[in-house]
């Protein structure tokens, strides 16, 4: 247990010492999106009845921070890591591939859980946001950021340079996240592409968290979670198949 | 007793390539063994085998008795590794990073032992240093720091002197030799010829993959080059003699290779009698360079 604490501890720190860069910036971006579109968009748009728009918004931008921040962790650490060489310092020791997955994947979910907590102190500030289901919000908030943090693993395992990662988080991890309903609700959207965004594990995500403060969601939020829960389980089974198998690390 | 390193026909291929193509040796604990060969010879690729950091093709490595595949944890247990590259995680202080080093080795309480190797390393000053800010030998000594935070009993060296001054360099190894002395098992690979020369009892020679010297330091030396005779003369080297000539060098002199010392009266007696003075005549011990010059071109 020492070297599977220590590593998580290694990895914690690494991205609390440059915290204005991996919690303040996001933080800041969250409430930049706010101020904009709850301006632009505030007493013109009524999502779920009885909630402004302002307010809806809110559990959409804290949950997109935490899903892009659990991927960046693990994926810039691997990828940094593998770049400068000081990856055989974590290969060379006697730290087995569950341990090793579980350390990045805890510290993937603290970031994640830091910043979404920090987007979500921020704009509490602005709007009086109901806490209906807080058990579920936890719940969706963990489960959302381990399923990204095992896909940012992937990702860290994967890429061999900086702009292999970039695609994977500019082609992939944004497309998934801005069309996942963190700024309307997919009620507004013409029925095929209420079809389409069913295929994005990411709406559930967001759907599942947003009903923990309202009550009120898109679609059950039992059916979220077992799509969120089966999310994580395959992610966590690619990326400790491939840790295993020693592939882009040890070779 | 077991043998410290136990590589038993180990191959690696990429595609096409045969970076090792049936490697077995073993080197016995306490042993100063030395792994030589020109670049791309698969010395690197061996070691990162013996390490974890790659797997073999095939054939088995185990460390202190522990198969590196199967039994990794006890094997890596055994086994401290000082990186050919330069390699830091700029986010750490030196303390942090061997704190977290042992960390990794299930190590919780090691400050003692970490004073100790940073006093042993003139690191004591640097404790607080970020690693960024540290020079390029500094951080050399960190390394070496780092693979020792678990006291292994097998230490290996890939190539740690590469682009040290002189002064790290023997520190290094006066360090390094009483890790020796005090019991460790260490295997070095080095393109100083004349570090391994000075340093190691045994060593093997790979090239291409294969293993195509391994020995004690004192027999390569001996069975693999005889005697040099440098000579300057008064006149021409008369001609059958002129086929013995390795080098010919700017002050007139020319340096002849002969298979032992006996062959210098033979030399003499051929120059006496085409008649020709012997101005100054040196004989030099072939030095592992030779040896390891002759062997590449042999094999």
């Amino acid at each position: 247990m020492t070297g599977f604490y220590t590593l998580f501890q290694k990895e914690w720190l690494r991205f609390w010492k440059v915290s204005v860069q991996t919690v303040l910036a996001p933080v800041l971006t969250a409430l930049l999106y706010l101020l904009v579109f709850g301006h632009a968009l505030s007493g013109r748009v009524e999502v779920f009845p009885g909630v402004e728009y302002t307010a809806f918004l809110i559990p959409g931008l804290a949950m997109m921070s935490v899903l892009q921040n659990s991927f960046a962790n693990g994926s810039s650490s691997l990828m940094q890591s593998k770049m400068t060489g000081n990856i055989v310092f974590v290969l060379l020791p006697p730290l087995s591939h569950r341990e090793f997955f579980a350390a990045y994947l805890l510290a993937a979910v603290g970031r994640g859980v830091v910043v979404g907590s920090g987007v979500l102190l921020v704009t509490l500030w602005f709007v009086d946001l109901p806490l209906t289901h807080p058990l579920w919000v936890l719940l969706f908030g963990v489960a959302s950021s381990a399923a990204m943090g095992a896909l940012g693993i992937v990702a860290g395992i994967q890429s061999d340079k900086i702009d292999q990662l970039a695609a994977f988080t500019n082609f992939i991890i944004l497309p998934l996240t801005f069309l996942s309903g963190v700024f309307y609700s997919i009620q507004s959207l013409s029925p095929f592409w209420q079809a389409v965004s069913h295929f994005n594990p990411v709406f559930y995500m967001i759907d599942g968290f947003r009903y923990g403060f309202f009550g009120v969601a898109d679609t059950s939020p039992w059916l979220s979670l077992a799509i969120v829960g089966g999310s994580f389980a395959a992610l966590s089974w690619l990326t400790l198949t491939l840790l295993r198998s020693g592939y882009k690390l040890r070779n | 007793m077991t043998p410290a390193i136990e590589i038993v026909d180990v191959t690696k291929r990429y595609g096409e390539l045969h970076a090792l193509a049936g490697v077995s040796l073993s080197v016995e604990a306490g042993e100063f063994f030395g792994l030589l060969g020109p670049n791309g010879a698969g010395k690197t690729t061996l070691i990162s085998i013996l390490a974890g950091l790659n797997r073999a093709s095939s054939g088995v490595a185990r460390i202190m008795g522990h198969d590196v595949v199967g039994a990794y944890r006890e094997a890596r247990r055994a086994l401290g590794m000082v990186p050919q590259e330069l390699v830091f995680d700029p986010f750490f202080t030196v303390r942090e990073t061997l704190t977290f080093q042992s960390g990794y080795f299930g190590l919780r309480d090691n400050r003692a032992w970490i004073d100790e190797v940073l006093e042993n390393l003139d690191l004591t000053a640097k404790v607080d240093t970020n690693m960024r800010a540290l020079s390029g030998g500094m951080k050399r000594r960190v390394l070496v720091a780092q693979a020792l935070v678990h006291k292994p009993p097998v230490i290996v060296l890939d190539e740690p002197t590469a682009g040290v001054d002189v002064e790290l360099r023997q520190a290094l190894w006066r360090f390094i030799r009483r890790l020796n002395r005090d019991g460790h098992t260490i295997v070095l690979t080095t393109h100083y010829l004349e570090e391994a020369e000075a340093l190691c009892g045994r060593i093997a020679m790979l090239k291409q993959g294969r293993v195509v010297a391994l020995d004690r330091t004192e027999n390569l030396l001996q069975l693999h080059a005889g005697c040099q005779l440098v000579l300057r003369l008064g006149a021409a080297l008369p001609e059958p003699l002129q086929q013995k000539v390795v080098e010919r060098r700017d002050d007139g002199s020319v340096r002849l290779l002969l298979p032992d010392h006996a062959a210098v009266e033979g030399i003499l007696a051929a120059l006496r009698e085409a008649r020709v003075a012997v101005l100054e005549m040196e004989i030099l011990q072939p030095d592992l360079e030779d040896v390891f010059v002759q062997i590449m071109n042999r094999s």
